[in-house]
């Protein structure tokens, strides 16, 4: 359609204003912020086959941008604990936990930002090593409470652990003598105090 | 035993006994019309009921499937064999009080389970083979997801030991119906297929309803179990995950309250969930005694009879301008059991900008998703209607007479200048809301209408006049052509005592028609009213309005439509002026069983108004000359 026509599209508006003529209707505000931030959402679900297959694939299907997913035991044999981190506004987290609740197997979803939680993930750097530096690597380790775990010829392993932005902090330190090869965990998270995500479900 | 051919077998006694009189129980609905092809059908179906197994055998998988349809009140369900699902085939004999629906393609067969839901408020059933026959089902699962209707699709797998070894006929329909369902199984053990069913039915109707999917493996249906089938509690102890929540919370309802009393230009939305919730009752109670008009959705058309005095009409893309402009001016929309599609608010930042909104909606996920909203109130929409109704100040009309007056002004005036189109019909000219209207009036407005998609739909939901809860029934989340001929079919049986009326438009028809065939074999009464205007109507709508007239595909070649009824043995009218129309009409009435009438509309009518997509709802096209340069 040319321009022109378009403005004969605009030019047919109908729209009924119970305000002043002049002045154009207010206009309604999207829903959320827009103000980005990085969440950490968990989620107690039921140990079940595809259940990791059915949040992944709410995930990419609402077109949330997650940044990491994690999945282990809980203390429960049939349930499992999933940790999501994502970046939204609060309105698209919310979607994303209301989303997730849909699922039959979620029992339970929390958004851990915001409160005092203890957050720990774990990398393995496997670091290229000679003889002449691997004392230093060792120091570098230590200085980040880290620990190496494998020694070989030409490498060794560092194990470090801690939050996101420490294990970001070695990783970088340690990028100079070469990395061969890295494996992080994404980041497992609990909250601080005696309350407990699972002994909230036993209500 | 030797059969003699032309001489009829000698029965085996006990199996006999067992299965007397099935067919008293299973025809009830399907007219008998005493014609040779119908006592022809008859014989076949009996013949095949009582071809059963000897019933001193061990209870299968199979046989719990069967069982548990019964357990959960399923009377018909729609299906096609291959090759994993013969084991089920092989015991439905047994089984005569389930009536099983030959259909065409599984397509179909999804459709009618749909249909079949839509107006009983019930879940349908179908059933596929493995491959093939689950890909099939698919359009049709995708359907029910998108509108919300309880449904349980079945299919067959391939032996569990096959499984992830492409096998024959074998696809991961598991992972393909995972995004498209409200929950779904694979089932490889006998054993699990009681406690799978009863979750199943209870998950499908439960709360927001929508379809499972069941994947059974063939070994499945064969083994042998003695597994009884869970109670109600233990299948919602089972389910520690699925707590839907029913009643709104009480400060929200308060709240509600609140904002209700004051608001100078309330309007009520209503949606599907009325009609899920069965509030129909409920909502008018509310309106009544606020004096708040209702509009309605697609898919909430009959929450509310249209000659009600407080029913102001259908909203949206396609909906009345007055209906629109009220939105675009109210101060308070109370939203209930819908969820703001974009064909519902066009633009949202031009939405309804003087209005503070209360959404009810049992899904919590809808609230704020694509709106955001002052009064969230998660709940069913009866319990919610119910609870709130005695919060509120009774409203007598005179105290809105200002209000109302203004919408009742706007009405007169957009009917005016849209009903019945240009008026053409007049003149001669045999237009889609004329045939609508009539249909509407000859059969008193009291038929289940089932729409395809496209134009016909929309002409379906502006003019016929619906009066009664679930008696339209139509494809809006997904909108999917083909979907009226084999919704309908599933409608016609699930109300066999009102009408069925399929409005098809000649695309749709032509994606699905091989269900005429089923019609006929089942002798299903539905009367398909085919809008035929030899185009792609909403195709060439918009490439006529915002493609410059650039017409690629939208002119479609259809086969001669009454001698392809005449193949099916379906009886077939003719309409092409407007006098031609009430003759056909009733002339299709008068036939017991399946008829179709052919009108031959206008080729070029738009359906007006239209809000173009992306823009708001103050910008309806009423009218479209080309553009003017």
């Amino acid at each position: 359609m040319s321009d022109s026509a378009k403005d004969e599209v605009s030019a047919r508006a109908n729209g009924a204003t119970p305000g002043p003529a002049h002045s154009a209707p207010p206009t309604r505000a999207l829903p959320g912020s827009g103000e980005v931030h990085r969440h950490i959402l968990v989620a107690i679900v039921l140990n079940r086959p595809g259940v990791l297959n059915r949040v992944a694939s709410l995930m990419r299907a609402r077109n949330f941008n997650i940044e990491s997913l994690s999945v282990s035991h809980t203390d429960q044999p049939d349930i499992s604990r999933m940790t999501i981190t994502l970046l939204g506004d609060d309105v698209a987290v919310e979607q994303v936990s209301k989303q997730l609740y849909r699922l039959i197997d979620v029992l339970k979803v929390q958004d851990f930002s915001g409160e005092p939680t203890v957050e720990h993930e774990l990398a393995l750097i496997k670091v290229r090593a000679t003889d002449s530096n691997r004392a230093e690597i060792v120091k570098v380790a230590e200085l980040y409470r880290a620990r190496l775990v494998d020694i070989a010829d030409g490498s060794v392993i560092v194990e470090a652990s801690g939050s996101e932005a420490e294990v970001d902090a070695i990783v970088a330190l340690l990028r100079s003598y070469g990395i061969k090869e890295l494996v992080r965990t994404g980041t497992a998270v609990m909250a601080r105090g005696s309350a407990s995500i699972e002994e909230a479900l036993k209500r | 035993m030797t059969i003699t051919k032309g001489e009829p077998a000698q029965q085996p006694t006990a199996a006999r006994q067992v299965k007397a009189a099935p067919t008293d129980l299973r025809r009830g609905h399907v007219p008998n019309d005493g014609t040779a092809g119908a006592a022809a059908i008859e014989q076949a179906r009996s013949a095949m009921l009582r071809d059963t197994k000897p019933t001193k055998r061990s209870r299968i998988g199979a046989d719990v499937v069967c069982e548990a349809l019964l357990r959960q009140g399923v009377d018909v369900f729609f299906g096609y064999p291959g090759g994993v699902v013969l084991p089920l085939y092989d015991v439905l004999g047994d089984y005569p009080e389930l009536r099983h629906v030959l259909v065409r393609h599984e397509q179909g067969g999804a459709h009618a389970a749909d249909g079949y839901a839509r107006v009983t408020g019930r879940v349908g059933v179908c059933l596929g083979t493995s491959g093939p026959g689950a890909t099939n089902l698919v359009t049709g699962i995708g359907t029910a997801l998108l509108d919300s209707i309880p449904m349980v699709a079945i299919t067959g797998n391939v032996p569990g030991a096959l499984i992830g070894k492409d096998a024959f006929q074998e696809i991961d329909i598991n992972g393909i119906t995972l995004p498209m369902t409200k929950h779904n199984y694979l089932v490889r053990n006998a054993d699990d297929l009681p406690r799978v069913f009863a979750e199943a039915f209870h998950i499908a109707r439960t709360g927001r309803p929508g379809p499972v999917h069941i994947d059974i493996t063939k070994d499945a249906l064969q083994q042998e179990t003695a597994v009884q089938h869970p109670s109600p509690a233990e299948v919602i102890a089972g389910l520690p995950g699925f707590r839907p929540n029913f009643d709104g919370h009480p400060r929200q309802l308060k709240i509600a309250a609140a904002e209700i009393a004051r608001a100078k230009r309330p309007m009520i939305l209503a949606g599907h969930g009325v009609l899920h919730a069965e509030a129909w009752d409920d909502l008018r109670a509310f309106a009544e005694k606020t004096s708040i008009p209702v509009a309605w959705t697609l898919l909430g058309i009959g929450a509310m009879a249209e000659d009600h005095p407080l029913a102001y009409g259908f909203m949206g893309m396609h909906g009345w301008k007055h209906v629109n402009r009220a939105i675009q001016s109210a101060d308070l929309l109370i939203a209930i059991g819908m969820r703001f599609d974009d064909r519902v608010t066009g633009n949202v930042r031009t939405y309804a900008p003087y209005a503070r909104i209360v959404h009810v909606d049992i899904d919590p996920a809808e609230i704020g998703k694509n709106v955001a909203v002052e009064v969230p109130i998660v709940g069913d929409a009866g319990r919610v209607l119910r609870a709130l109704t005695p919060m509120v100040d009774a409203t007598p009309l005179g105290d809105r007479s200002e209000y109302l007056e203004q919408l009742a002004e706007w009405r007169a005036e957009s009917e005016a200048s849209s009903w019945h189109g240009s008026g053409a019909w007049r003149e001669g000219v045999l237009t889609a809301d004329f045939v609508v209207e009539r249909i509407g009036e000859l059969t008193n407005h009291a038929a289940t209408y089932v729409a395809d998609v496209g134009q016909n739909q929309m002409w379906l939901a502006r003019y016929l006049g619906f009066r009664r809860p679930n008696s339209h029934v139509s494809s809006g989340g997904l909108g999917t052509m083909g979907f009226a001929l084999p919704a309908a079919m599933g409608a016609a049986l699930g109300q066999p005592d009102r009408e069925t009326w399929a409005v098809i438009g000649d695309g749709g028809f032509q994606m699905t028609f091989q269900e005429l065939m089923t019609l006929v074999q089942d002798r299903i009464p539905v009367k398909i009213a085919l809008f035929d205007n030899k185009k792609l109507g909403m195709i060439r709508q918009w490439q006529e309005i915002f493609y410059a007239g650039n017409y690629h595909s939208a002119h479609l070649l259809g086969p001669d439509f009454a001698k392809l009824a005449d193949a099916f043995g379906i009886p077939a009218f003719r309409a092409c002026t407007p006098d031609e129309v009430d003759p056909a009409i009733e002339a299709a009435q008068a036939v017991d069983g399946p008829a179709l009438i052919w009108f031959e509309i206008a080729e070029t009518q738009n359906v007006f108004p239209m809000m173009p997509a992306g823009k708001g709802l103050s910008d309806l096209i009423e009218k479209w000359d080309g553009p003017e340069e």
